[in-house]
């Protein structure tokens, strides 16, 4: 085939996409209302939320995860172009662990060390590990199914972030729900369970998202 | 580079930008007046992160493809260069891991390199072809008779009984999926 016949071919191929942007932003939109009702029909909010909503603890829980959620999507549309350099956007990423960090060391503070096990381990580890990623699976297949329709130069990298996208959305909802407040629980198990929806993220990214 | 250089890229910057925004707003005319005015520029970027590999046609090629089918992630108020030569480096890079061959294609000074003319301007042989007979079905008639045999759409439309819309639509599956098979290869 000789170039000028592709090119004459391509030129003929009118069909063009829907915006990168406008594909993504659908995606994070279809993404929260999945996770948001993947949570109402598995788990739904704790029976004390109203009052919880009086807590710094409850509410940071909430603030801790869509921080992440909100730079994450950030930095997915630099992520999803065909640009192989850091986006400025990236040292966002820092903000939500920061926060996390800053939570955790004023929880050390003011709570004596004997309670400090008891809050660490809470009640529901094992869902909390258990439901972040089930509520991120769906949110992170429409997110990188979006991203695969973009041209990402990172494949692996813009599939984590998709994952860590999906993780705080779940971690989010999950939240509501979740009888374990203090920051030594969220930083322990909320994080292993985002980390993991992460890491499926950067391995299905490596095979789906290659152009 | 010098002053005079510098407003020469800058003016094709602009020029091209406006062709792609044209292109993106359904003028096929003036898209396809870029596709050919940036070949010479990708040839160059290819054949320099190549070097002196003797396939550079195949990689323009495969260049051009992923840039018709990727131009929806152009941000049209941000500059096309960069996105050309991001897209030009992205292909050469799974060119050369195709080929076994360490990656390394320099990014610095893309906009410096002189625009080059075909050796070859792809044969026959072309893997673009070779993959095109890999395709089934109407999307290998479709695009077999538009890209090889010179068709225009509505000639493959009378030929085969279909509509313009329906050929259309299995001439851009029919693109994406030789983009597929060159993925497949490059992994």
């Amino acid at each position: 085939m000789k170039t000028d016949d592709l090119i004459r071919t391509l030129a003929s191929d009118e069909t063009t996409e829907p915006h990168m942007t406008r594909t993504l932003f659908a995606a994070v939109g279809a993404a929260v209302v999945l996770a948001g009702l993947v949570w109402l029909a598995m788990l739904g909010p704790r029976p004390d939320f109203m009052p919880a909503l009086h807590t710094v603890r409850f509410v940071f829980k909430f603030v801790f995860a869509l921080v992440l959620a909100g730079t994450a999507a950030l930095v997915a549309l630099p992520m999803s172009q065909p640009f192989d350099q850091p986006s400025k956007w990236r040292p966002l990423l820092l903000l939500a662990p920061a926060l996390l960090v800053g939570a955790v060391i004023a929880e050390l503070t003011m709570v004596p060390s004997s309670e400090w096990m008891k809050i660490w381990m809470g009640h529901n580890a094992r869902v909390c590990l258990m439901s972040i990623p089930a509520i991120a699976a769906a949110p992170l297949a429409i997110i990188l199914l979006a991203m695969r329709a973009a041209a990402p130069a990172r494949p692996v990298r813009a599939g984590a972030i998709a994952g860590l996208l999906a993780g705080g959305l779940a971690a989010f909802f999950y939240a509501a729900h979740c009888f374990d407040d203090s920051p030594l629980f969220v930083s322990t198990w909320y994080t292993l369970g985002i980390g993991f929806v992460t890491g499926v993220g950067a391995l299905l990214g490596g095979r789906l998202l290659r152009w | 580079m010098d002053a005079a250089k510098a407003s020469e890229v800058e003016s094709r910057e602009d020029g091209w930008a406006r062709a792609m925004r044209a292109g993106l707003a359904g003028d096929m005319r003036a898209y396809r007046a870029l596709l050919e005015a940036i070949t010479p520029h990708l040839r160059a970027v290819v054949r320099r992160n190549l070097s002196g590999n003797a396939d550079v046609e195949d990689v323009v090629q495969e260049v051009l493809l992923a840039i018709h089918l990727k131009r929806h992630t152009w941000m049209p108020d941000q500059p096309f260069t960069p996105w050309l030569n991001a897209i030009a480096r992205h292909k050469t890079i799974d060119a050369l891991r195709k080929r076994g061959r360490r990656a390394e294609a320099p990014i610095e000074g893309l906009e410096e390199v002189l625009p080059a003319a075909a050796e070859s301007e792809g044969t026959s042989h072309s893997e673009l072809e070779r993959l095109v007979g890999r395709l089934d079905g109407r999307s290998h008639d479709i695009v077999q008779a538009i890209s090889l045999d010179g068709q225009s759409i509505s000639d493959v439309a009378k030929t085969l009984s279909m509509s313009e819309g329906a050929v259309r639509v299995a001439l851009h599956r029919g693109l994406k999926k030789l983009a597929g098979l060159l993925q497949e290869k490059a992994s």
